[in-house]
């Protein structure tokens, strides 16, 4: 059952990559993306990495949504009527990918894994995260939170008085 | 908490839709409009739906039919996967670990639901209406992230029957009220509908449904009522104690607090003027942002007080 859910998305997640580059209109390759990362999301739940699964969905999905303005707003034909194509750089990109395809499979292919030793954590999130952060939790939660507290106060002072300059804000020259 | 075998999930949808059809028929009897006598009204869901069926579908030129199906069919999609993870009384069809997570992911879904579904009609009425959603949506999606950390702190688990459990004392809503009318906003506003209902509002002709006809506009609509329906039923579990209550079986009063909560919010939506994206900007970030975040602080101190 896991073998199938498994093969079944590793087809969605490629099959909707390799559409990226085939479809002729831009939300179509934006979302085709979406598709693939949401394919993705759903074999980190297999790995039973709940939070990581979920979250890769939430944040790729909203990135993709916001991705599609952009695109559509900075490119000349965003291709509703008018097909285009998707490709740049044909022969450098094709030598560039095929070369970390390669890379990469032949990696997988020739590392001697390690054998499990142990067993599987009850909480495999949290073991990730503490393989991967391990003492430098603390300093990266609080980053985060200055971070965080930078964007809005960015957006706060670039937005003070909007768009549309009102007659209700607050500092009016 | 008990989990079903994949057919549980049916119950869950027969309920969803149940309650939406509930709060499309207390829109109805709301709205002068909508006919001479109160039977009438309150049927008006029923007759719309009929006549929708029975209408031909419109066409539009160059329509892009993939992805607008796609973002018509995603409100109610999203809605019937939200209320999986949602307990009614102690019954629940997929009771995963990371429930409030689950229900948060899925609604970003809708960002790209409801621009597709503005996208695919190629029509700049709709065009600006997807673009409309996403303004808003990234007004009221930080508020809703923290209005939803709150419950999950106090509970110390994303498990909604956990957050549910952790209630069996005192319910959510009486520390953390300001996440509750967060949440309940936010609801409001993924559903487009009350001060929301700017992504399809009437000065745009009615952006996301200005053009779907028959049974595409029949699902867009009947999504915009059951994400309202599945809303209240998320605040019930995290905010309102779930099934717990006297004397009624706890499934009976899931029930009936979500069919209360429905009845507020659609009550509410239809007595408050619609703000444009920047002045929803302007409340959410300037306003509901700091409230959250300082409504996790303290639930998170309590919490951690309690030990």
């Amino acid at each position: 059952m896991a073998v199938v859910a498994f093969v079944v998305l590793a087809f969605v997640a490629v099959a909707s990559g390799v559409a990226v580059f085939t479809v002729d209109s831009m939300a179509r390759a934006t979302f085709a993306l979406a598709l693939s990362f949401v394919a993705v999301g759903g074999e980190l739940l297999l790995l039973d990495l709940g939070y990581l699964g979920v979250v890769t969905v939430l944040m790729m999905v909203m990135e993709m949504a916001l991705m599609a303005v952009f695109m559509v707003m900075f490119m000349m034909n965003p291709a509703g009527l008018m097909p285009m194509s998707m490709l740049h750089n044909r022969r450098g990109s094709l030598a560039v990918s095929v070369g970390v395809f390669v890379v990469l499979a032949a990696g997988s292919v020739f590392v001697p894994w390690p054998t499990r030793r142990g067993e599987p954590p009850a909480d495999p999130t949290r073991a990730l995260g503490e393989a991967i952060m391990g003492s430098k939790m603390l300093v990266m939660m609080a980053v985060s939170a200055v971070l965080f507290a930078t964007m809005v106060a960015a957006l706060v002072l670039a937005t003070a008085r909007g768009r549309y300059d009102r007659a209700d804000s607050p500092e009016r020259p | 908490m008990t989990t079903g075998a994949w057919w549980g999930v049916l119950p869950a949808a027969g309920v969803l839709l149940g309650v939406a059809l509930a709060a499309a028929a207390l829109a109805g009897l709301l709205d002068p409009a909508g006919g001479s006598t109160l039977a009438r009204r309150a049927g008006r869901p029923v007759w719309e739906t009929a006549r929708l069926l029975r209408q031909r579908r419109r066409g539009v030129v160059a329509a892009d039919t993939l992805l607008w199906r796609l973002g018509l069919a995603g409100p109610l999609v999203v809605a019937l996967l939200m209320v999986v993870v949602v307990p009614l009384g102690d019954r629940v069809a997929a009771d995963l670990p990371v429930g409030v997570v689950w229900f948060n992911a899925m609604d970003v879904l809708l960002w790209a639901a409801v621009w597709l579904a503005g996208w695919g009609s190629n029509s700049a009425y709709g065009l600006v209406g997807g673009y409309r959603f996403l303004a808003q949506a990234l007004g009221y999606e930080l508020p809703l992230m923290f209005a939803l950390t709150a419950p999950a702190v106090a509970a110390g688990s994303l498990r909604i029957a956990d957050v549910v459990a952790a209630q069996r004392e005192l319910w959510f809503v009486v520390w953390m009220p300001v996440a509750f009318l967060v949440f309940l906003g936010a609801v409001l506003a993924f559903s487009m509908s009350g001060p929301f209902a700017y992504p399809d509002g009437r000065d745009v002709a009615g952006g996301v449904l200005t053009e779907p006809s028959g049974v595409d506009r029949l699902i867009l609509l009947a999504g915009r009522y059951a994400l309202l329906a599945a809303g209240a039923a998320t605040a019930v579990a995290l905010f309102l104690g779930g099934g717990s209550g006297p004397l009624l079986p706890a499934w009976l009063w899931s029930l009936v607090k979500t069919l209360a909560v429905v009845a507020a919010l659609v009550a509410l939506r239809g007595r408050v003027p619609v703000l444009r994206a920047d002045r929803v900007m302007r409340v959410a970030w300037l306003g509901a942002l700091p409230a959250t975040l300082a409504q996790v602080l303290a639930v998170a101190m309590l919490a951690v007080g309690r030990g």
